[in-house]
């Protein structure tokens, strides 16, 4: 190769690396503008809300003074609700998609069925909300209760655990499955030994990104029914007496925490705004240390999975 | 064509697989399968190799729509078990299989090769350790992995994973084990390692392998199946394929004319 030759393609080179150093700095600038917003965003909230994060106001209930008012009712009644959606939802989500991916035959029904989940997950939250309220509500007569809720937002991310659970199951190699039917394994065997413990850590992204949507959800509760000015809280869980867990609470009413905000929103008053502020500080902290979690708990499931 | 004069341990009969998609993968196979002794599947790519060595234990049955005819007896009971009668798992239960790709489960060592075992119910750990010590032993694994029994079986290096999967093949003890090209994805050393192995599983079990290297088949089989397009060419003593085929077709391919 001539010194001239060489000279042409190092020029070729440069060239085409000039759309490298482009596209780089193209998407450096799309990342930091989302990032920035989110942080701003955060830090304008935090700002404001700040005065009010004392220990009062996670221990008080909502008031008419605004200085009094807190959040109890509020985080009490989300992380109930949360944990009625995530026992409905995982079980039910984790045995459709297993069902989909490793029992049903592929046909047009089943085509037909897997579509219409992808397509559940964008309709819009208010109609579970209203299919809550004519199911729970009036046909099952479940009443406007934490119950209700946890149901309806069950329903709300079902479509989400489901797609990915079935992303989870779909990476695990054939040749994993043929390992474990050659030695005899049942296809339950199979699922039970293999295809949910290597698929986990999917299963549990799909459910955090699940519970991350209905932690947030506003409009579907409030259709169901639920309270805006709240003072009491629901029945514990734990019992003195035997069997020492109760499920009355499951039938009582309930706030959460971005129907609090919504509602102090709505208020005249200032300071109202500024325990908005403060909610909704709370609550991106427990959407945050939800993620934060998952995130660990994923990287210690994946560190034992490879193929 | 000559017949194995020692015990038959499996009778090919008349056997036709279709695929789903309406491809003819087998045509009217016969041959017999000698006990203890290892039994070669040649033939090009496509030829259907792997296909015959898949109907042993049934894989086809995992996809919908193979069809089977004809039968593979197997002795000494006499039961055909590509019959619709035969559950898939009994016979998988009796023929174990290693694949092309080492397949380890990413689980321990020690619980890729006791599988086979929990599945058939036991769950006595005194029997269980002694069982995955055989096998570990008999594949030749024991001494490179007996302190770190509990580490996951996919740090291995390929080599040794393969031998974790006939590990796993052999602890149940089958009476047929299966090699689906099992060296074709390593290295020499590990190959040569594989293929003394085979000579040595040979005395206790009965062994078809699959593979698509001349050399290894007259190495390590006492029996070569000649397949081609479908069709079995040509069925004798390994030593006679390779020196004096009768076949045109198969001297052409050993020789390395086509394929």
């Amino acid at each position: 190769m001539t010194a001239e030759d060489l000279k042409e393609i190092r020029a070729l080179i440069s060239r085409h690396k000039l759309w490298d150093y482009l596209f780089a700095t193209l998407g450096l600038l799309a990342m930091l503008a989302g990032i920035l917003v989110l942080l701003a965003l955060f830090i304008n909230l935090f700002m404001e809300g700040a005065p009010r994060l004392t220990t009062d106001f996670f221990t008080s209930f909502t008031s008419r003074r605004p200085e009094r008012a807190g959040i109890l009712a509020a985080w009490a009644g989300t992380t109930l609700v949360m944990f009625v959606t995530a026992s409905v939802a995982v079980p039910l989500g984790v045995a459709a998609a297993v069902y989909l991916e490793e029992y049903a035959s592929k046909n047009a029904i089943t085509a037909l069925i897997e579509i219409n989940v992808t397509n559940l997950a964008g309709v819009p939250s208010i109609v579970y909300g209203l299919l809550g309220l004519s199911l729970f509500v009036y046909k099952m007569d479940l009443g406007q209760s934490i119950l209700t809720a946890g149901l309806t937002l069950a329903l709300l991310i079902l479509p989400v655990v489901i797609v990915a659970t079935r992303e989870a199951i779909r990476a695990i190699p054939g040749s994993i499955r043929e390992a474990a039917y050659a030695l005899g394994a049942t296809k339950w065997q199979m699922v039970s030994d293999h295809v949910l413990p290597y698929s986990s850590a999917g299963i549990l992204t799909g459910v955090i990104i699940g519970l991350s949507r209905a932690i947030g959800e506003t409009a579907p509760l409030i259709v169901v029914g639920a309270l805006t000015f709240i003072a009491f809280l629901p029945q514990s869980p734990i019992s003195p007496e035997f069997p020492y867990v109760s499920f009355a609470w499951l039938k009582e009413p309930f706030t959460v925490m971005p129907i609090q905000m919504f509602n102090w929103t709505s208020r005249p008053e200032e300071a109202f705004q500024v325990n908005a502020a403060a909610a909704g500080v709370v609550l991106l902290i427990m959407t945050l240390t939800m993620n934060a979690v998952a995130i660990y708990l994923r990287y210690r499931i994946r560190k034992n999975i490879k193929w | 064509m000559a017949e194995p004069t020692g015990t038959i341990k499996a009778d090919v009969k008349n056997l036709d697989f279709h695929y789903s998609s309406g491809h003819h993968a087998l045509k009217d196979l016969n041959m017999p399968i000698a006990e203890n002794r290892v039994t070669a599947l040649i033939g090009p790519s496509g030829c259907g190799k792997s296909t015959f060595l898949r109907c042993f234990n049934r894989m086809h049955d995992l996809y919908p729509g193979n069809r089977y005819e004809g039968e593979i007896l197997l002795h000494p009971d006499n039961v055909n078990i590509l019959s619709r009668n035969v559950d898939p798992i009994e016979v998988r239960m009796r023929i174990s299989m290693v694949f092309q790709k080492p397949n380890p489960f990413p689980k321990s060592i020690y619980e890729n090769v006791a599988y086979g075992l929990r599945v058939r119910g036991m769950s006595k750990r005194s029997q269980m350790d002694e069982k995955v010590e055989k096998a570990l032993q008999g594949a030749a694994l024991w001494d490179e992995v007996k302190d770190r029994l509990s580490q996951l079986a996919t740090n291995l290096s390929g080599g040794q994973q393969q031998r974790l999967c006939i590990a796993r093949a052999l602890a149940t003890d089958p009476e047929i084990m299966l090699f689906d090209e099992p060296t074709s994805a390593l290295d020499p050393i590990a190959t040569a390692k594989i293929e003394e192995l085979v000579l040595d599983l040979r005395e206790r079990y009965t062994i078809i392998i699959v593979t698509h290297n001349m050399q290894q088949a007259a190495r390590v089989s006492d029996w070569t199946a000649f397949l081609y397009m479908g069709n079995l060419i040509e069925f004798d003593e390994t030593g006679k394929i390779f020196t004096n085929p009768a076949n045109k077709q198969t001297e052409e391919y050993i020789t390395g004319r086509f394929g």
